[in-house]
């Protein structure tokens, strides 16, 4: 009996004792995620005295919001903000379209020997992005006559086609229920009807997952806006902020910052609303392809 | 007529059963339709535009790259000189490439191995009962949504030598900070801890999907056995994640070649090449030297490598099927 007692206990202990540690585990991971920006957050309402300290101020004494007005008045940040909302919102856009109406002809519709085509879409992915920048300048600097360089449509076009966001769908439609399907086609219903009032409905979820996916890569886009573009008012946030930093020279750290604050915020805020879908949606892309 | 087709799918409804003909997952139960013309043309209409793009951006460049790899041109000048080989013969003896290739295996191994180790090492955490574990999840994965760019110059003021977080950490332990982004020897770790930082939220996440869908009942048969914990995470665990950790690789391994903006923001790649990788390399060439000849070699020798990769994950992911 008292043996059992023992054995109860000091299962009890050891159990506690692996909790701990597990819950220090969860506090490491947030102190590690969290402190860059806690620093960022905090170095951004820091004076230059303040952020050229050792040991460091961890709050400053009096904040300085000036910090976000100096950045915003160190570049055109409502240039920047505006392009960006315009390529993100076009490009993902776009995607959405090419993914939907592949996914529909891929699965719904006949054509002769339509799996080589979806072939053709998937080995798209092979292909990097750096193997393609340069060419991609050399068409767009004269796409029929016309230079594409420094326009929207320049930095949207190369990136409206989505190989992956077909294969998504397509899964998804795929795996529709037969049953309202054939209800629907026996109701006589058209291919755009049967799209627009019964797949897409249905399909909701994967939507929206591919479209946040899709956003995200738009906005945080650096590459490809960087190349294509090669005046200010035409640069994204992304591309605009990194001007703000040069490796060679002292660095007024504060309003720099703010600026980087300017870049994150939105992503942070959309990702604390659909924090579920986007994890839920990137495990379901990734575990099923 | 595709207008026609448009108007009455939208709007008036056709008549039954003419539809009922179109296959679902290959189904052929109703009559084959004599003209599918209207069809055929429906899905030219749908798919066209997705394989346009992709002929004129994806395509095509693949095919001028080649061939511009063989030319060298300023991209101004009208002519583009024949060199036949020469851009690849210069890129093997030349000594800043093979630092460049040097530079993104260092990268990719330790990018992609902290990644992995870290994240399965989160995950398992993760699925540990306890409270507060999906909120944790949801921080661990914010960084993975976050601009390169802007991360990349947080990260540039963390690593200030003299006053930045980081060396506060290291002042704790009595280490005395390096000038982590001045220092060649130090640029590249600096550029890989950034890196993982970011992306480490991914591979956590891709493993705790796996972690969730093995089967209690192993770990029942393990504990029957005998299994300590050590042995369960061993011979349950480890195996059974081995598909997802394979994927988890050969993805990793393709991100990593292409990681251009964390490296353009924080060091460009220096200092003297240190951190010079594959793509900022095709980069600098293309558009800061205008060398598009030995930019499209460079970019023929990264395409070739990716590829590589990608038909060892083939010919893995197959063998996997087909023996079990």
């Amino acid at each position: 009996m008292a043996s059992a007692q023992r054995v109860w206990v000091s299962h009890r202990t050891r159990d506690s004792f692996w909790r701990l540690l597990g819950y220090l585990g969860l506090v490491l991971i947030i102190v590690v995620v969290g402190a860059p920006i806690f620093w960022m957050l905090t170095g951004s309402i820091k004076t230059n005295q303040e952020i050229y300290t050792f040991p460091p101020i961890w709050w400053p004494e009096d904040p300085v919001w000036e910090n976000y007005k100096t950045a915003w008045n160190a570049a055109p940040f409502d240039r920047f903000y505006l392009n960006t909302l315009i390529t993100t919102v076009g490009g993902v856009g776009l995607e959405l379209l090419n993914a939907t109406l592949s996914a529909y002809a891929l699965v719904f519709l006949r054509f002769p020997k339509k799996n080589l085509i979806f072939i053709l879409l998937l080995a798209a992915l092979m292909i990097p992005t750096q193997v393609t920048i340069l060419p991609n300048y050399i068409t767009l600097s004269d796409f029929f006559g016309q230079s594409w360089i420094n326009t929207y449509q320049g930095i949207i076009l190369p990136g409206a086609s989505t190989a992956f966001g077909t294969f998504l769908l397509r899964q998804a439609f795929l795996s529709l229920p037969h049953e309202v399907l054939d209800a629907a086609k026996v109701d006589g219903c058209g291919h755009l009807r049967l799209l627009w009032d019964v797949v897409l409905p249905m399909a909701r979820p994967v939507l929206v997952t591919f479209g946040l996916i899709s956003l995200v890569a738009k906005w945080n886009d650096y590459l490809w806006p960087l190349v294509v573009t090669n005046q200010d008012r035409m640069r994204t946030l992304a591309v605009g902020i990194s001007y703000l930093y040069n490796p060679e020279t002292i660095t007024r750290w504060g309003p720099v910052m703010a600026a980087t604050f300017f870049v994150i915020a939105p992503l942070i805020a959309i990702y604390i609303w659909a924090q579920r879908h986007i994890i839920e949606g990137i495990t379901a892309g990734a575990t099923k392809g | 007529m595709l207008g026609e087709e448009m108007q009455s799918g939208s709007t008036v409804p056709l008549v039954a059963g003419e539809r009922a003909g179109a296959t679902v997952r290959g189904a052929t139960r109703a009559k084959p339709r004599k003209w599918p013309l209207r069809e055929w043309l429906l899905f030219l209409l749908f798919i066209g535009p997705n394989v346009i793009l992709f002929g004129i951006f994806s395509y095509w460049p693949m095919i001028y790259s080649a061939y511009l790899s063989t030319r060298r041109w300023d991209m101004i000048s009208p002519v583009k000189v024949d060199v036949g080989l020469d851009n690849y013969r210069y890129l093997l003896s030349d000594d800043t490439f093979q630092k460049v290739l040097w530079n993104s295996l260092y990268f990719a191994v330790g990018a992609v191995g902290g990644s992995l180790i870290l994240g399965l090492a989160a995950a398992l955490l993760l699925n540990q009962r306890l409270r507060g574990r999906d909120g944790a999840r949801a921080v661990i994965f914010m960084p993975t949504l976050l601009s390169g760019a802007a991360i990349g110059i947080v990260w540039a003021y963390i690593f200030d030598p003299r006053y930045g977080l980081l060396r506060t950490v290291l002042n704790v332990f009595r280490i005395p900070s390096p000038d982590w982004l001045g220092d060649p020897t130090w640029a590249m770790p600096a550029v890989i801890i950034v890196y993982i930082w970011k992306n480490v939220g991914f591979t956590t996440v891709i493993y705790l999907a796996g972690l969730q869908a093995i089967p209690r009942d192993l770990y029942e048969a393990a504990r029957v056995d005998g299994a300590g914990p050590f042995w369960r995470f061993r011979s349950v665990t480890l195996p059974m994640l081995s598909p997802i950790t394979f994927f988890l690789v050969v993805t990793s391994i393709l991100s990593s070649f292409q990681a251009f903006d964390i490296i353009n923001v924080m060091t460009r790649g220096g200092p003297v090449d240190a951190t010079n990788n594959l793509i900022y390399y095709v980069y600098q060439q293309g558009f800061v030297a205008f060398n598009a000849g030995r930019a499209a070699a460079a970019s023929i020798v990264l395409f070739v490598a990716m590829l590589i990769v990608t038909l060892l994950q083939l010919r893995y992911s197959e063998r996997r099927v087909h023996y079990g």
